[in-house]
């Protein structure tokens, strides 16, 4: 656009900082995620183990899966499917995540080095963003969170399934009740705390003061959104736990401590 | 007035960038270094003692203006926001101009690509039954764009970003993040009045100044020095606003019907 | 000499802050082809600087304000030396110019029923300043820029070139206002960057380039405050009157020392913020003067009192007007009592609980914590008086801005002189730059325009004798051969050159003067100007700020010479002139505005190597003689229209009884 030359410096880059630390972390720390949530959810075993059903395997759409009394057992896509039900849900929290504005940063840094961190040359020759396909499509993240909002509402029915005993009465508590208590909260604060929902909440406003309601919403959602970032890793962390916790009782390697 | 001990003031090793569109490098230089002082006042003691032809950019020396932007260790910075203390005594710093700008001398960059993409941006656009004295906005429906509005146009965000700091051919495209909160901070302008003359600066956002560009890495964030959430409260929202528009199925869809019907 | 280029305006801006930019605006909308020059990048002028506000009163927050009750304050404040037409003009005009920026896109911050919200201020009766937070200046010199913005992109689309009518030529210098036939031509420049040289011909020229403060080593003016407009006006014959009057804020940071003169706002003491000194002695009750006693309070536990209930309490000490409180502090460090960095103690601490302090000054915070790593929740800062504002300046026509005695040449802003007296108020500065800035914009246009058949044209020789000057401190074709012999060249360096310059105006012309000192000062004025010829730098023409200092060099001088000679010879303390010598303010210098020009010497061509020319002397002449004459001048009596929106008693204050009973 502007003729001229930049200064002639030929490092990528002069920092002197431990830049590379931030992406390598999360690099580790997804890819940590992808082998346990691919190993658990191909598994289609050792998932439910009453009261508890693990998050990756709920709402349970196919016919093929273990009966949960009272849970979410919903055989839309009948007998055909032969492959772990935790394939066909997975498919929503995983491109809610995907298309989340804090993921598309750490896997962007993490994973493309796109860059790999501030003024750090990235090593890529050309770049487009998001202009065109397949990328673009991360303007569809509204509607991964609409799917999210119901999936967050399955698994708060699951959460409160878990206020049963091994012989499903109401009334009881167990460590695995808290573990899925802690998981629904995260979840729900990290869904709630999504910048599509606090664009649809009050960020496509022209005028708060004429919607104080909404206002108010968009206030507290605000007050989340600053901790997105912490919410998805809290959140990414205790929907393992909470599977892995289930996996833990399915496989009779613990059992669960009863409260009363 | 007392005078500091001696032990608060110490030689520092620096490295200064020094060339032009010709070529350059970094040369050395050992100057002193007194409690309290910033990058800049070792630029300046540079300029007085040692170089006094190095050329910096700088204006207020308080953070104000935005006119002293280059990168210390690599890192993009204000020179007179950057305290001597941050550093270790036995550190050698490295002073180096702008990146994604094109060098003028030493420290001095050629920002003119800011001030192009800045006459890009349609201005605000005033309300036609409205006159001098009558406009009437609440505080909560001023409050996004004042944020905004705090930018003193140091460019670091511009220099930092990656879409045109590691991809010069992005520059005509692109706007950086500065000017597509500009964008922002018009759009969420309570009485502006651009929609009523067609112009609808959620989609130009991303047809004509290069929103889908940004990959929200956040690295505008990150160096503003007045502390703006670019990302999260300016970029995003506009990215969501374009997605109002363009990535909608039902608005997409009423728009078939709509341009159908008419 | 190499080929200068050369471009045709019909109007030329030199400066782009609040007042430059305002001007611009305006002859552009009057359809002429502006041009604007200014030292920095577009918007950063010191403008943004700007905290309080822009006193406008429209009344939003208290109904009873009007314009005259804005004209009776700015007259109160500038201790009635106010030229009072300016102040009038100011007063009514004000409103229009802040609702204006709306349209353009400022967003102030508001009322609860959306109006423009204004907050209290020092000197100002009602509730008066629009403001944005602290950041007000910001928002006015953001807000003018995208004006200029946008009609830019009217003219790219009518013409298909964004500076088909107005062009911001940055990063560029102005050495010489050009003449020919006593009527402007033009000005001689150059470009920062490459030090190329160029000439804008053009028939009407408008000075708004601001202050003075770099010739003073405390100040919270930045590097571009060099004085530039008020040498370059005296350079084309033009006066500069009231230079005496020097507005030094009591409360600037005194260290560290990178950012010593900084300002720490007025609202810290208006919050409660209290000085001490170093024996932890809350010394400002020992410095009410007489005439304030019946005001202030006379104990901590009253003064205390007044925050909360002001009805019943008088004001804390703490609180009285800027020069009083400055003097104090000074007093304070003289005698040994000042905190380790030679300031003293403002205190906000013990006051208030830490969150009401980030929540009250938050931008004070921020400036301590980062700048000084102090914070002022847990510790007291320290600080001391520092140089903020000239209120002399250009002597112009109060209605059209042109400068007197050069037909073509206008000012506007802080170059200008007059508008704010002996002694500015708070929040008047950015209203007085749009008010004037537009009329120097405007009334530029008309001269322009009625001079659009005979413009002048720039003669060769002007533009080599300004080449010359410019390029001397290379050693370029510089002195001539004689003089060169007779100082065998002990080359100066001009920073030396200038922190001399600024420790010299700092410690004998500062807030506090004493004959003696100023002699002295002069004295010392002429050893500077004789090592400033000297002065040499090295390298080449490319961004070199050696170069560029040694060139300020010369308007600081004259600048600096201007305010020694009237401060000297003003016998009385009014408002920014304080005189120990002669501590009471005299009725009789009411009337009187002191007037500097260019000493009267063998004709000077503008853009001669000037400094060669005059060393004439003066008939103030004190010390060595200079380049500046100095004359009183009686000021025009006050209109009775507006002398009666004043009580009787509080005029017999100001006015003789002569002038009480003329009417």
């Amino acid at each position: 656009m502007r003729a001229g030359t930049r200064a002639a410096i030929a490092a990528p880059h002069l920092r002197t900082d431990r830049w590379w630390l931030a992406p390598a972390a999360t690099a580790l720390g997804l890819l940590a995620f992808v082998v346990y949530s691919t190993w658990r959810a191909f598994a289609n075993a050792d998932y439910y183990h009453a009261p508890y059903v693990s998050p990756f395997y709920s709402p349970c759409l196919a016919d093929n899966c273990t009966t949960m009394k009272g849970g979410p057992n919903w055989g839309l896509f009948g007998e055909w499917w032969g492959l772990s039900p935790a394939l066909l849900i997975l498919i929503f929290p995983l491109g809610f995540r995907l298309t989340c504005y804090y993921y598309r940063k750490a896997y962007y840094r993490g994973f493309w080095a796109s860059p790999p961190a501030c003024a750090v040359a990235e090593p890529h020759k050309k770049y487009t963003g998001e202009t065109r396909f397949p990328l673009i499509l991360q303007n569809v993240h509204r509607y991964f969170f609409y799917a999210a909002l119901l999936v967050a509402a399955i698994l708060t029915w699951d959460t409160a399934l878990g206020f049963r005993n091994e012989e499903y009465e109401w009334g009881h508590m167990g460590l695995g009740t808290l573990v899925f208590l802690g998981n629904i909260l995260l979840i729900w604060a990290y869904t709630l705390s999504c910048h599509s929902c606090r664009h649809i909440i009050g960020g496509r406003l022209r005028h708060f003061s004429k919607h104080p309601v909404r206002y108010r919403m968009w206030g507290w959602v605000g007050k989340l959104n600053e901790r997105h970032m912490l919410l998805a890793w809290a959140s990414l962390l205790s929907v393992a736990l909470a599977d892995f916790y289930v996996y833990l009782l399915a496989t009779g390697t613990i059992t669960d401590p009863r409260l009363f | 007035m007392t005078t500091a001990p001696d032990t608060t003031s110490y030689d520092a090793h620096f490295k200064v960038w020094r060339g032009d569109v010709d070529g350059g490098g970094l040369e050395d230089f050992t100057v002193e270094v007194n409690e309290g002082e910033v990058v800049l006042d070792i630029i300046h003691r540079l300029q007085a003692t040692q170089a006094p032809d190095l050329a910096v950019r700088w204006n207020c020396k308080a953070g104000k203006c935005g006119s002293c932007s280059a990168e210390i260790n690599g890192r993009p910075r204000l020179l007179c926001m950057t305290r001597m203390s941050v550093f270790d005594r036995d550190e050698t710093l490295t002073v180096t101009p702008l990146r994604a700008f094109p060098v003028v001398r030493d420290l001095v960059t050629d920002v003119g690509f800011n001030y192009e993409k800045a006459r890009q941006v349609p201005a605000f656009v005033p309300p036609q039954d409205l006159g001098p004295g009558e406009y009437r906005m609440q505080q909560e429906d001023v409050g996004r764009s004042q944020e905004f509005r705090k930018c003193i146009e140091c460019f670091l965000c511009q220099d930092t970003c990656h879409v045109v700091r590691d991809h010069e051919e992005n520059k005509t495209a692109f706007a950086g993040p500065r000017f597509l909160m500009r964008v922002a901070e018009l759009d969420m302008h309570p009485l502006d009045a651009a929609e009523e003359t067609g112009l609808d600066r959620k989609s130009t956002a991303q047809e004509e100044h290069g929103l889908g560009y940004c990959n929200i890495t956040k690295c505008c964030t990150e160096v503003c020095p007045e502390h703006i959430k670019i990302t999260d409260n300016a970029l995003i929202p506009l990215k969501e606003r374009a997605a109002d528009r363009k990535y909608d199925p039902l608005v997409w869809l009423g728009n078939k019907i709509r341009r159908r019907t008419s | 000499m190499a080929h200068v280029e050369r471009q045709q305006w019909d109007v030329v801006i030199v400066g782009a802050g609040g007042a430059g930019l305002r001007a611009a605006i305006e002859a552009r909308e009057q359809g002429l082809r502006t041009a604007v020059i200014c030292k920095s990048l577009f918007g950063k002028a010191h403008t943004v600087m700007a905290e309080g506000g822009i006193a406008a009163s429209m009344g939003n927050v208290n109904e009873g304000d009007n314009w005259q009750v804005h004209f009776r304050d700015t007259m109160r404040g500038g201790k009635f030396l106010n030229q009072w037409r300016m102040a009038e003009l100011h007063a009514r005009e004000a409103p229009d110019r802040v609702w204006e920026l709306e349209t353009w896109g400022a967003l102030f911050d508001r009322t609860p029923d959306g109006r423009i919200s204004q907050r209290n201020f020092g000197g100002h009766e009602y509730p008066r300043l629009a403001h944005v937070g602290d950041r007000t200046g910001l928002e006015l010199i953001r807000t003018l820029q995208q004006k200029v913005v946008s009609l830019q992109q009217e003219d790219f689309q009518e013409s298909g070139d964004y500076e088909a009518r107005i062009k911001v030529f940055q990063e560029c210098t102005v050495t010489q206002v050009l003449k020919e036939d006593d009527r402007v031509s033009g000005v001689f420049c150059y470009e920062r960057e490459s030090g190329r040289f160029f000439v804008l011909e053009s028939p009407a020229v408008v000075l708004a380039t601001g202050g003075i403060g770099k010739s003073f080593k405390v100040t919270s003016n930045s590097w571009e405050y060099t004085g530039d407009g008020h040498a370059l006006a005296l350079l084309a014959g033009a006066s500069l009157i009231n230079m005496e009057f020097v507005q030094f804020h009591p409360t600037g940071m005194v260290w560290p020392p990178s950012v010593k003169g900084i300002l720490v706002t007025e609202s810290v003491r208006g919050d409660g913020g209290v000085l001490r000194n170093s024996e932890g002695k809350r010394f400002m009750f020992d410095y009410v003067p007489d005439v304030f006693k019946e005001k202030y309070a006379e104990s901590e536990q009253e003064a205390d009192g007044w925050y909360e209930d002001p009805d019943s309490n008088r004001r804390p000490p703490e609180l009285l007007p800027r020069d009083e409180v400055a003097r104090a502090i000074n007093a304070e460090v003289k005698a040994g009592r000042g905190s380790p960095h030679g300031g003293v103690f403002l205190d906000v601490s013990t006051r208030m609980p830490a969150e009401t302090i980030k929540r009250r000054l938050p931008s004070m915070h921020h400036q301590f914590r980062e700048l000084a790593d102090v914070d002022i929740t847990a510790e007291p800062m320290e600080v001391g008086p520092t140089c903020h504002y000239v209120m002399g300046g250009v002597d112009v026509d109060s209605d059209t801005a042109a400068a007197r005695g050069v037909p073509g040449l206008f000012a506007a802003g802080e170059v200008a002189g007059g508008m704010h007296g002996s002694n500015r108020l708070g929040g008047n500065s950015l209203s007085d730059l749009l008010v004037f800035g537009r009329r120097a914009g405007l009334h530029a246009a008309e001269y322009a325009r009625g001079h659009a058949d005979e413009r002048p044209r720039v003669g060769d020789a002007q533009i080599d004798a300004a080449a010359a000057e410019a390029l001397r401190p290379f050693g370029v074709g510089s002195a001539p051969e004689e003089e060169r012999a007779r100082e065998p060249e002990a080359a100066e360096n001009p920073y030396t050159v200038h922190q001399d310059l600024q420790r010299s105006m700092n410690e004998l012309v500062g807030i506090i003067r004493r004959e003696e000192e100023m002699s002295e000062a002069l004295e010392r004025l002429a050893e500077l100007r004789e090592r400033a010829r000297r002065a040499k730098v090295e390298g080449h023409r490319q961004f070199n700020p050696g170069w560029h200092l040694a060139l300020d060099l010369r308007n600081m001088l004259l600048v600096s010479e201007c305010v020694a000679r009237a401060a000297l010879n003003r016998t009385e303390s009014r408002g920014g002139h304080t005189r120990d010598d002669h501590p009471e303010m005299d009725r009789e210098w009411r009337r009187a505005n002191l007037v500097c020009t260019l000493a009267a010497t063998a004709p000077e061509p503008p853009g001669a190597g000037s400094e060669a020319a005059a060393e004439a002397g003066t008939e103030t002449g004190a010390g060595r003689a200079g380049r500046i004459a100095l004359r009183r001048r009686e000021m025009p009596p006050i209109r009775k229209d507006l002398l009666e929106l004043f009580e009787k008693e509080e005029l017999i204050k100001y006015l003789t009884d002569e002038e009480l009973t003329s009417e």
